[in-house]
């Protein structure tokens, strides 16, 4: 086998690989996992002001 | 230090200042260029002449500003999305120093005319060493932090902010690879084509990943807490990642169309190159889409205007990109200003656009105030920057379309019927109007300058306590 061969086969194993990813990611499974993960933004306040109403409890 | 109650904003704050420092003095430089190439009398000394210039504005508008706007945004998401505080406080501070000394070093050599030659990486071998010492710390700095997270996810933008660091860490230390033979003077390791392809390697990766997949980390980011809604497709996100990371690294031959690079090469650059349309893309509609019911939020905040613009110009950039590696249009397009225009529409419109969007939602919250001193001026930054934007890259579409027109044009007995001297003589209108394009853009940076300066003055700075993560499974 000389390295043009290997040059062929790591392109074909780097393409499903990447076809892997794909399905893993559309998988079902996934969605709430991947849902918590899009919410990471979100798990907390960050104006000063907003920090500020949470200490006084206000925050909603 | 291994649990302070507060985020380390100090760094942030830093880089966030110096990313407007840096803008308005690169981009002062690029304005300055851009009057020499209409005025040639601007050419005042050799150390202030075009050629010196030149490389001082690409590196002071891609490492200086862009890097610093990359450094303050993603250690202000990882401690954020990983919530906690950065990893090693000192090092930190480290890379905040080394890059400033980097940036004053390269204005101090480039105008000498001490240079490598090689494209975005000009500067010489202690520079480089310095580079690879401040990069490795921020490795240390970012990938601690996310090891220390307190949630579970490592948040896609921190995925896109990590690959790159990493690969601006192997394209620095392949293409810089150099024998020294005095302080200042070094020969690159490698001769020829293959020094050739190996820069283009590098310069394409930089764009890819420099100029892209860090600014997509603060799309990832900035665009959602803006909007105020998850992005649109978190799995999208995911494949988007990937496929980037999986093509670009291939598209960089498409510089070297038509050269002594062997035609299969350069065919596998372009191919790649037309690949790379479909994440571009995808990317840019995640982030667009991520506005869905959240439209009426465009109208009054001029943060959302400057970020949903920048993915406008992201999508223009990353079509017209493939469609200038493909190798008959490139025929046309190399060598032109064709080329300037899309560089700039990628640098203005996206990078440079998505940055002050950024740095304007991060400063009243780094400062412990509400917001910007004027939504107003803000506003105008946003319009004299787009039209800007607008003037450079369509005069530059014209100039390069004609002059590779020009160039090409032959007469009936196979002799050319312009002198290269004639295309330039019908570039000068062109390139005044790039020259108002670009004013203005300098114009509207010192807008954000001055809007800053009012919402800093007599602000205290503010740290951020770190809060536990609500709602995520630990």
């Amino acid at each position: 086998m000389d390295i043009n061969d290997m040059r062929s086969i790591v392109t074909v194993l780097a393409f499903a690989t990447f076809v892997g990813i794909v399905l893993w990611a559309f998988s079902g499974r996934r969605r709430a996992a991947f849902d918590e993960a899009a919410r990471l933004p979100f798990t907390e306040d960050e104006l000063p002001g907003e920090a500020r109403q949470r200490k006084e409890g206000k925050a909603s | 230090m291994d649990n302070p109650s507060t985020y380390n904003y100090k760094v942030v704050r830093q880089f966030a200042v110096m990313t407007v420092v840096w803008g308005i003095v690169g981009m002062l430089v690029g304005v300055i260029i851009a009057a020499q190439l209409v005025w040639p009398e601007l050419n005042l000394a050799e150390w202030l002449g075009y050629g010196r210039l030149r490389p001082l504005h690409t590196n002071a508008v891609i490492f200086a500003f862009g890097g610093c706007a990359l450094f303050a945004t993603s250690y202000y998401v990882v401690q954020r999305t990983c919530h906690t505080a950065l990893f090693s406080p000192g090092l930190a501070a480290f890379t905040f120093w080394g890059w400033q000394l980097v940036i004053v070093l390269a204005a101090v050599t480039l105008p000498l005319g001490i240079t490598t030659s090689k494209e975005y990486a000009e500067l010489e071998w202690p520079i480089d060493i310095l580079i690879t010492l401040v990069w490795v710390a921020y490795a240390v700095v970012f990938f601690g932090t996310i090891m220390k997270r307190k949630v579970p996810h490592i948040y896609v933008a921190n995925w896109f902010y990590g690959g790159f660091i990493l690969t601006v860490a192997l394209l620095h230390l392949v293409n810089s690879c150099a024998i020294p033979v005095t302080l200042t003077k070094s020969y690159s390791c490698y001769a020829g084509v293959q020094d050739a392809m190996v820069q283009w390697w590098y310069g394409h990766n930089a764009v890819g990943f420099f100029l892209t997949a860090g600014f997509l980390g603060m799309m990832y980011y900035f665009v959602p807490k803006q909007a105020g809604r998850p992005v649109y497709s978190y799995r999208l996100s995911v494949v988007h990642f990937w496929a980037l990371i999986f093509t670009y690294m291939w598209a960089g031959p498409h510089h070297l169309h038509y050269t002594a690079l062997p035609d299969w090469t350069q065919s596998v650059g372009m191919i790649f190159s037309l690949v790379l349309l479909a994440p571009s893309w995808g990317g840019m509609i995640n982030g667009i889409m991520t506005m869905s019911g959240a439209w009426h939020k465009l109208r009054d905040d001029p943060i959302l205007k400057f970020l949903i613009t920048s993915l406008s110009f992201y999508g223009m950039s990353t079509f017209e990109g493939p469609m200038m590696s493909i190798k008959t249009v490139n025929a046309l397009s190399h060598y032109t200003d064709w080329t300037v225009g899309h560089v700039h529409s990628g640098a203005l419109g996206w990078v440079a656009f998505i940055s002050i969007g950024s740095i304007y939602y991060l400063i009243p919250r780094l400062f412990g105030k509400e917001q910007m001193y004027s939504i107003k001026l803000m506003t105008a930054h946003f319009w004299i920057a787009t039209i800007g934007v607008v003037l450079y890259i369509a005069s530059m579409w014209i100039a390069g379309v004609m002059q590779g027109l020009m160039w090409r044009a032959t007469n009936p007995d196979g002799t050319l019927t312009y002198a290269f001297v004639e295309s330039v003589k019908a570039t000068y209108p062109y390139w005044a109007i790039r020259f108002l394009g670009g004013l203005m853009f300098l114009t509207g940076m010192l807008l954000m300058a001055w809007n800053i300066w009012k919402t800093v003055a007599g602000a205290k700075a503010y740290d951020a306590p770190v809060l536990a993560p609500a709602g995520q499974h630990a």
